[in-house]
């Protein structure tokens, strides 16, 4: 994909939840991070019943939904960040917002706004077929998700049908800050790679510097959620950590 | 999209990668042990000396009397160990769950019948099990909390959200997701992902199929109408599965009208929602334009959720079943008459249908026939009925 990856070296994803805690944020913050030397920014789309998302992503979801935030707004923020021409954006939602919105018309939005892939989490390849098209026949990239509970038909199916970049996740959990991540990650990852010449991404659980260079020869991106929406919460500038977690990866 | 996780189309299987090979161990271990022997003879020796089944149909004499019209039965559920209908399937999938080796049982509760039933289970078979419980539901509830604890269970207060089924059944998809490899979820209903629904169906179908047989053994023929009220759709589909071949009999699912379906504050899914994805499947559910999954209001805890079983959808749909929506008062109004006619106290929950058994018998007139399915006793709603009309309970022999 377009992830900007250089050779050899662990790249960063970090994720906002779009409108939280305003949609102003978002794209200031969204704008700052695109050209901070991140691989990709994943912008999420809240969704009221996240089920893969542990409590600090379901917070800031249900405070940009409280705020007002929109489908509608949320295409307009990405299209703003996109429009700074750096990393690359990718939505990440679930999928009942998509169908309210329209498949098709959501296709197209994105990616006049400049997106280039989705990761909708509660869409299994087996239900992907009719959404995947759809996606594709507009030019995004699908990424899926592989978990440690995934046989080796399951992460054979899950590399098939991505197109960006395939999504690790490292926890058997949900999303969300762990002290530790389990040992076997890089085992899983290894096993990734059998299946697939996509670049692979780990994500979920990771929150720290320290797990993050933990990360580096095994994974091609790391991807940090919750420990950056902390920030946001906490009312400060997610830079400092980003640049942290930045200098983690070389 | 797979046509075997499908009721026309709906249903589906819409989780986290995480879950899929979970649900994958569960179908196949679910496909084998309906059609084995041992299992269905542990199944029904446990339904006859443990639940107590059968559950006896009932001539409801003088409620029939009372409408002037057709005549009704109940089909009586709240008959069953704890109260309520959701025994058939907690002790059917806490069988299955033991077969397959899980050492902890998880589920989410509204009313907390389902919790109570599933905590029961759990007692019987020596599992841990946690029980998520919106907070709201806690407090309207709270003999069932004591009941589920006094039992052994967790009870695990989940206030975001709502903090009523809806969200504690996604915690509960959330700790299963979490702890997959050693964990069953027992879910309350005929929703979720695949096999969940068909599944569930199959554990309740007992209720029609016994209804079946004992209505034709007593009255020698069918009823013209089956009805049963409508949560997440497990009594009613039960129900409905004994007689969903007969094309004479009528099926009516009753959902939860709340203050109105017109005044937005409702939980009547089929009749007042549009077809999305919730927890895991694709069917008719309560949301606003963006997709947003909406609040839901009904006086009954059980019938207080934003979605309905992918097959009701189907059924809907499909035209051969037809949903109504009964309004808190209507409910409240049917569980006293109820009470006072019958010497049965109905779960608010049934009373949403008892409500629309009276509007029927009046309609289809003397001669016609209704079978109701009575899912659940009323005593956890006691203090809900004596908060809304503490002082108008008429005394026997009083006017009604
Ligand atoms: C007595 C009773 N009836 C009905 C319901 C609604 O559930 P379902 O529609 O799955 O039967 C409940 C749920 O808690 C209940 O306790």
């Amino acid at each position: 994909m377009t992830l900007l990856l250089n050779q050899g070296e662990l790249a960063l994803i970090p994720y906002l939840m779009a409108g939280h805690p305003d949609m102003a944020t978002t794209r200031e913050i969204g704008r700052k991070l695109v050209n901070s030397g991140i691989a990709a920014l994943e912008l999420g789309i809240p969704y009221s019943d996240p089920l893969a998302d542990g409590p600090v992503i379901q917070r800031a979801g249900q405070r940009a939904l409280a705020a007002g935030a929109t489908t509608e707004a949320c295409l307009e923020a990405a299209a703003d960040i996109a429009g700074e021409q750096a990393a690359p954006v990718l939505l990440m939602t679930y999928v009942n917002p998509v169908l309210a919105y329209g498949p098709e018309r959501f296709a197209r939005d994105a990616a006049q706004a400049g997106v280039t892939g989705v990761i909708i989490p509660d869409v299994p390849v087996e239900e992907s077929a009719e959404i995947a098209k759809t996606m594709t026949g507009a030019g995004l990239e699908t990424v899926f998700l592989v978990a440690p509970t995934s046989p080796d038909d399951r992460i054979a199916a899950a590399c098939d049908a991505s197109t960006g970049f395939v999504y690790c996740v490292t926890v058997t959990g949900i999303t969300g800050s762990r002290s530790v991540l389990p040992t076997d990650v890089n085992a899983l990852l290894a096993k990734v790679r059998t299946h697939t010449d996509l670049p692979v991404a780990a994500g979920f659980g990771i929150s720290s510097a320290e797990q993050v260079s933990l990360l580096r020869g095994h994974a091609d991106a790391a991807i940090v959620g919750s420990a950056i929406v902390n920030e946001l919460d906490a009312g400060r500038d997610p830079g400092p950590l980003v640049r942290e977690l930045l200098s983690a990866c070389k | 999209m797979s046509e075997r996780t499908r009721f026309g189309r709906f249903g589906g299987q819409y989780v986290p990668e995480t879950l899929m090979a979970a649900l994958d161990e569960l179908q196949t271990a679910w496909l084998q042990l309906r059609a084995d022997n041992g299992f269905l003879s542990e199944l029904r020796a446990r339904q006859a000396t443990f639940v107590g089944r059968p559950t006896p149909l009932y001539h409801a004499e003088r409620l029939t009397e009372h409408f002037g019209g057709a005549t009704i039965h109940f089909k009586r559920e709240d008959l069953c160990h704890t109260g309520a209908h959701k025994l058939n399937n907690a002790l059917g999938q806490a069988v299955l769950a033991r077969r397959m080796g899980k050492r902890r049982i998880i589920a989410e509760t509204g009313a907390g019948q389902h919790g109570v039933a599933t905590a029961t289970v759990c007692a019987r078979f020596g599992l841990p099990c946690t029980v998520y419980m919106g907070a709201e539901d806690m407090r309207r509830q709270e003999v069932n909390v004591r009941r589920m604890r006094m039992l052994g269970a967790e009870v695990r207060p989940v206030t975001s959200g709502t903090a009523t089924l809806k969200d504690a059944t996604s915690e509960a998809i959330r700790d299963w997701v979490t702890n997959v490899r050693d964990t069953h979820y027992i879910i309350g209903s005929v929703v979720g992902p695949a096999p969940y629904p068909e599944m569930v169906r199959e554990l309740q179908r007992v209720i029609g199929d016994e209804a079946r047989e004992q209505y034709l053994a007593a009255e020698n023929t069918l009823p013209d109408t089956v009805v049963a009220c409508v949560g997440g759709g497990s009594n009613s589909i039960g129900m409905f599965a004994g007689f969903v071949d007969d094309p004479s009999v009528d099926l009516v699912g009753v959902e939860a009208g709340g203050l109105g379906v017109e005044t937005g504050q409702h939980a009547a899914a089929t009749v007042g929602g549009q077809a999305g994805v919730l927890h895991g499947s694709f069917s008719y559910i309560l949301q606003d334009r963006q997709g947003q999954v909406l609040p839901t209001h009904s006086i009954a805890a059980g019938l207080d959720y934003p979605g309905v079983g992918p097959e009701h959808a189907m059924l809907a749909e499909l035209g051969r079943a037809s949903y109504v929506a009964v309004n808190d008062d209507e409910a409240v109004a049917a569980f006293k008459l109820c009470t006072r006619l019958e010497g049965i106290m109905p779960a608010l929950e049934t009373s949403h249908a008892i409500h629309h058994v009276g509007e029927l018998a009046r309609e289809m007139g003397p001669g016609a026939r209704i079978l109701l399915c009575f899912s659940g006793r009323g005593d956890k709603d006691m203090h809900t009925i004596e908060s809304v009309s503490p002082t108008d309970m008429p005394v026997i022999g009083g006017p009604l």
